[in-house]
């Protein structure tokens, strides 16, 4: 049996049937993921002891019928920038190499309530600040469809664990693209959930009013399962919304027939992979022969989406990457250290990479006299632009068709010396974040034997649409069934 | 409009941000950032008259709550991260000169 390949709701019949245990579950995850991974680098940290022990309890709660859930005793993965008690959690810097947090994150702990069982900490781009995950600390991740190719980035590490079946869901972190671009080049389903509607709280901040926590999973339905655990009001968030968490699930197999689906003109230009357009062209003939109506739409800003989400997130970073002194916590170099700036600069000079230390430079300099209003102001501003393109566009159709990205995964070390020709993998992912919107990332074909993605974005808190209409597309299509032979 | 970033404001960015940098680095970041900084004017274009900021995404609204002491993390725990702790506080070299 496969397990690895399981969707989250066969794998709980199997258990709740008693046809396996959590803990023989985990332990053949575990041995599967020690044996595959050196091929792949997708984890960080592999939580063995804890795994076993969380499934001892799911099985606990599984024998006497308590506390049972979807996701009780299913082993997943976690991008290694979210908070784990007494797991080490490095965001892949050398800055939090040996930093091993005193609380969970929100998610975390619901996700341990829940009964889910932690096999380890993902691989991604240092703080979350690149498109392949080469900007690891630590090492790179390959796409476990070709070896010589990157995972996408930034939670590479969660994507490449998901594809080879080294866990059963991952939850990532999308603050411009970062479950969904990966989830695309490696043929999983991801979703940057609606901004505010998943906790941050424990999640080390990249951009704050960018971040979204989200899942990666085999399909639309386990994504739906998984989010609906997740998401909810926090009090310690005050950005997430104090609503009611819809169940995700509830209009998956009800009929698109009539829903309108808009393709926004200016993701289709050149540039795009020939094999990508076809996909996505075959994908919106799948639809129309579901019923649906399919119309363009514009979002007449799209150009300035890189450059308005590029600048605030040098902002953002540069601010909140301030909390990393080398005084607290973390990595401290203090040689000869005549000061307390001392130990700033030279901790922060071994410990963080080139391209955290480019983006929070550039953050500084975006933010400081004689340049706000040039560089930071003028961003806000098209943003408020940006947001108001999303919501006319989706005031006339129920979700938006586009392309993940506008190629298959690239190979490694191919965009790493040109920091701006890394940045353009992301033109169609990074709108969505200053918007808020939540996007839904699905396997959609392959181009030159390497997985293509799409994305369905819907409007805000209509994840249940985007899951709906997700859903629909798989039972169409057996894309996310393609597994890597690895 | 081109605007290159020589080494000296790539020198005064990073002591904003208490980055040690090097006179290589230095030169290296140079190049890259006006390339990058280049590429955002293209936000020049945009006519933005009358444009009121983003400053939210989706709340904007207050959240207020009775301040109450609660149980929180000890200061023993709070401080195993610490790379130096002295007399349950987190010690540094000196903060101000001695001059």
């Amino acid at each position: 049996m496969q397990l690895p390949n399981l969707t989250i709701r066969e794998i709980h019949q199997l258990l709740l049937t008693k046809k396996i245990s959590s803990v023989e579950l985990t332990q053949a995850t575990l041995q599967r993921a020690h044996e595959i991974d050196p091929k792949i680098n997708s984890y960080v940290t592999i939580t063995d002891d804890l795994a076993l022990e969380q499934a001892r309890q799911a099985d606990e709660c599984l024998a006497k019928g308590e506390n049972i859930t979807p996701l009780t005793g299913i082993p997943f993965a976690m991008k290694d920038c979210i908070s784990t008690r007494g797991v080490r959690t490095t965001c892949s810097s050398k800055i939090l190499k040996d930093y091993v947090p005193q609380y969970n994150a929100t998610v975390t702990n619901k996700l341990a309530d829940a009964g889910a069982v932690l096999i380890g900490k993902t691989n991604m781009d240092e703080f979350g600040m690149g498109s392949s995950c080469e900007n690891s600390a630590f090492f790179n991740t390959c796409n476990p469809w070709d070896l010589t190719c990157v995972p996408g980035g930034s939670s590479g590490g969660a994507a490449a664990a998901m594809s080879a079946g080294l866990c059963n869901f991952s939850i990532g972190e999308d603050t411009g693209g970062s479950v969904r671009m990966p989830a695309g080049f490696c043929n999983v389903t991801g979703i940057k959930p609606t901004y505010g509607r998943v906790s941050r709280y424990g999640l080390i901040a990249l951009v704050s009013s960018f971040d979204c926590i989200g899942p990666m999973t085999r399909d639309a339905y386990d994504c739906a399962t998984v989010l609906e655990t997740i998401a909810g009001h926090d009090q310690y968030d005050s950005t997430t919304f104090n609503l009611p968490v819809p169940r995700y699930t509830k209009n998956i197999g009800k009929s698109v027939k009539g829903m309108t689906i808009g393709i926004p003109k200016e993701y289709f230009v050149s540039g795009m992979e020939a094999g990508v357009e076809s996909s996505i062209q075959e994908a919106i003939r799948t639809y129309e022969k579901l019923g649906m109506v399919v119309r363009e739409v514009s979002l007449p800003n799209t150009k300035y989406a890189l450059p308005v989400y590029y600048l605030l997130l040098f902002a953002e970073a540069s601010s909140n990457l301030a909390r990393f002194d080398g005084t607290r916590f973390g990595l401290s170099v203090a040689d000869n250290a005549k000061d307390v700036l001392d130990i700033y600069l030279q901790t922060r000079r071994e410990g963080f990479g080139d391209e955290v230390k480019r983006r929070i430079m550039l953050g500084a300099y975006a933010l400081s006299a004689g340049y706000y209003d040039a560089y930071y102001l003028k961003a806000q501003k098209v943003r408020t632009l940006l947001r108001r393109d999303f919501e006319l566009a989706l005031s006339a159709v129920d979700i938006l068709l586009a392309p993940t990205c506008p190629t298959t995964a690239f190979k490694l070390g191919e965009k790493t010396s040109d920091p701006l020709e890394m940045y353009l993998s992301d033109i169609y992912v990074v709108a969505t974040n200053p918007a808020g919107v939540p996007a839904l990332s699905l396997p959609a074909g392959f181009s030159n034997n390497m997985p293509v993605g799409m994305q369905l974005i819907g409007k805000h808190l209509d994840e249940q649409s985007l899951f709906q209409i997700g859903h629909a597309y798989q039972q169409e299509t057996d894309w996310h069934k393609k597994l890597p032979s690895i | 409009m081109t605007q290159t970033i020589d080494t000296n404001t790539v020198k005064h960015v990073a002591t904003l941000v208490r980055l040690g940098i090097t006179d290589e680095e230095a030169q290296k970041f140079s190049g890259q950032f006006s390339s990058i900084i280049e590429y955002f004017n293209m936000l020049n274009e945009v006519d933005t008259e009358n444009i009121v900021p983003a400053s939210d995404i989706a709340n904007a609204e207050n959240i207020l709550r009775e301040d109450v002491v609660k149980p929180s993390m000890s200061r023993e725990e709070f401080l195993r991260n610490a790379p130096q702790a002295e007399g349950g506080y987190v010690k540094v070299p000196t903060i101000l000169g001695e001059e």
